[in-house]
């Protein structure tokens, strides 16, 4: 077995590829799917693994592709940040593979479904490679996998409308990746070298005679990579994208996608720019906690105003994100922890959310806000089930938003700005508001004839629903997995620094 | 005083951010489709050459072990850009697919006409 562990880094990859290799060669969406169930219950396991054995020695595992050293092949480099990040993408995948089943086969034509499973394994790999790779050029290629492979999902969606969004997030996400491939090329001209570790080492030297090209290269990754994580304004993209999507699709992307973009923003600043730039110098945290809050405002209010469910929490999603970078450019300990379990927490939140919304289009299909009256008496679990994630995302006490808000704003409060609490809280009261009026149109409403014969989902796709609920309620008391673990991932990062 | 013998060292550059700007620019200016996407071609092609002009030294050869042979260009920006053209190749070909399917639903390749066709329901 200690043979086995070895190679866990590179099986993290190697398992969703080759299941995705298998699926293509499969006619049966059920076959398919049990290849892709397979795929992903492995992975979760993988990631558990190398998250515990990290936490263990409190070294980074280095996993060496075809035998060529460090910063001349490409180095796997699992510490603890990435583990984690691993750790939250593989147990979404998870979580989502027995909803899918019944909800893919309604919504995609028999014949695609076995290739809407080789999609979906195949941006599972490049979101798990983004992750766990070392080297800048490689997360490039893995970044382009994994955006491949979710443009091809959103265009599944039944919508016409699917097809333009997947149109214009092609045209974004590749202007958003070409602009990192040209900062890499910008550091790669002034270092030689595309291993993250050795990047830090090398860029101090190299930053006293040639600053230029590498303030370039950080301008250019900051914006390229924002694109990816929908960072407002440039999160355009998103919402007609989740909005379209095929329900599985957006509960899987909602959990994962935006997740890996933001690990690569922390990497490439906390473990390579944070080493050598003078941040200080430069008011790069201003503009992200600036650009944060107006996130976490703007999208929230037109979530307010937004008819059409799916298109409400992919708002939400955009003013949640704002939650997660606002920590992370707080750059202390109890900022960059909240940022990291926010992460954690709206994965989970996010992804019950969607299920609820793609719960209620299986049964109805339907998806705009108001036809959607009354279905809290038609499907009560369903609805209490969202209920609960979107306490949950408004951060009440008793759940897991509160958890990620609490570490948030003791982070505002190490940093000066006590503003900003009141900020993070007023922000939060606008949630109430997105959340408690599909509420009031859930339950206080009188139930449409189009919903008289709704009733509650399969269990394949209850179950799913109802665990995640129930770990929002569980992750807002029990915070050691999100907590404990993304305190030491921030001492990790920051060196010890206060 | 124009320093010319800088412009000339330089002007592989000059050329890449050319192409580079210009691809961006067809990209946001342009409404057909298809335009679109030879912009975006443009513009992932010109950070090519950003990779491999770099590599490349007057007078170098490839990296051949040998006591004929000095100076060495780096192979690795070749091997690079190699993915990257798979990566722009694989990024038009869905591109294209999906236009065509644009163009099978709404019957028409133009962005300003296909928006003004969703307004209508």
């Amino acid at each position: 077995m200690s043979g086995l562990q070895e190679h866990l880094p590179i099986l993290q990859i190697l398992v969703p590829l080759f299941g995705a290799i298998l699926t293509a060669f499969t006619r049966r969406g059920i076959t398919a799917w049990a290849i892709a169930a397979i795929a992903s219950g492995i992975a979760p396991f993988i990631s558990a693994g190398l998250l515990i054995r990290v936490l263990e020695t409190g070294q980074p595992i280095s996993y060496v592709m075809g035998s060529w050293a460090a910063p001349w092949g490409i180095e796997y480099r699992v510490d603890v940040l990435n583990a984690y990040v691993l750790l939250i993408i593989s147990l979404i995948g998870l979580i989502s593979i027995p909803y899918a089943r019944k909800s893919v086969a309604t919504e995609i034509d028999s014949h695609k479904q076995p290739w809407f499973y080789t999609m979906y394994l195949l941006c599972l790999a490049g979101l798990l490679g983004i992750v766990i790779t070392g080297d800048a050029f490689n997360a490039f290629v893995f970044l382009e996998i994994s955006s491949l492979a979710t443009y091809t999902l959103i265009a599944l969606g039944r919508n016409r409308r699917a097809l333009l969004s997947a149109y214009q997030y092609l045209i974004m996400g590749t202007i958003g990746a070409t602009f990192y491939i040209i900062g890499v090329g910008l550091l790669y001209v002034v270092t030689g070298t595309l291993n993250f570790a050795d990047l830090a080492t090398k860029l101090g030297p190299a930053m006293a005679t040639h600053n230029k090209p590498i303030l370039a290269a950080m301008a250019f990754m900051t914006v390229g990579i924002s694109l990816k994580l929908a960072l407002f304004p440039l999160h355009v993209w998103l919402p007609n994208a989740y909005a379209y999507a095929p329900s599985f699709a957006t509960a899987f992307l909602a959990g994962t996608a935006t997740k890996a973009a933001i690990y690569l923003l922390a990497r490439i600043y906390f473990s390579v720019f944070a080493v050598v730039v003078p941040l200080k110098e430069l008011p790069v945290s201003e503009v992200i906690i600036a650009l944060s809050l107006a996130a976490m405002f703007l999208a929230s209010i037109t979530a307010i105003f937004e008819q059409n469910a799916k298109r409400m929490l992919a708002y939400s999603s955009v003013a949640q994100i704002g939650y997660i970078t606002l920590g992370l450019a707080l750059a202390n300990k109890m900022g960059v922890a909240g940022g990291l379990v926010h992460m954690f927490n709206h994965a989970i939140m996010k992804t019950a959310l969607f299920f609820a919304l793609g719960a209620m289009a299986y049964r109805t299909g339907l998806g705009q806000m108001s036809s959607l009256a009354g279905i809290g008496r038609k499907m009560p679990i369903t609805t209490a089930a969202f209920v609960v994630a979107g306490l949950g995302l408004i951060g009440v006490p008793g759940t897991a938003g509160f958890i990620s808000k609490w570490y948030l704003a003791i982070g505002a409060i190490n940093h000066g700005w006590t503003w900003l609490v009141f900020m993070i809280v007023l922000s939060s009261l606008l949630a109430v508001i997105y959340i408690g009026r599909f509420v009031e149109i859930a339950y206080f409403r009188e139930p449409a004839p189009e919903i008289a014969n709704a009733h509650e989902p399969p269990a394949s796709m209850l179950a799913p629903l109802v665990i995640l609920a129930a770990a929002t309620i569980y992750l807002g008391f029990d915070t050691r997995l999100t907590g404990g673990t993304a305190q030491s991932i921030a001492n990790y990062l920051l060196g010890g620094a206060p | 005083m124009i320093e010319w013998e800088m412009i000339a060292y330089h002007y592989n550059y000059y050329i890449t951010i050319f192409l580079m700007v210009s691809g961006l620019y067809i990209v946001i200016a342009r409404g057909n489709m298809i335009k679109k996407l030879i912009g975006l071609g443009l513009f992932q092609t010109s950070v090519y050459l950003l990779y491999l002009a770099p590599g490349k030294i007057i007078g170098g050869t490839a990296p051949i072990y040998d006591k004929a042979y000095q100076v060495y260009s780096n192979p690795l920006p070749h091997v690079l850009i190699l993915t990257a053209i798979v990566v722009g190749v694989a990024t038009l070909a869905v591109g294209l697919a999906l236009v065509v399917r644009i163009s099978e639903e709404y019957g028409s390749i133009d962005e300003d006409e296909i928006f003004e066709q969703d307004e209508d329901q």
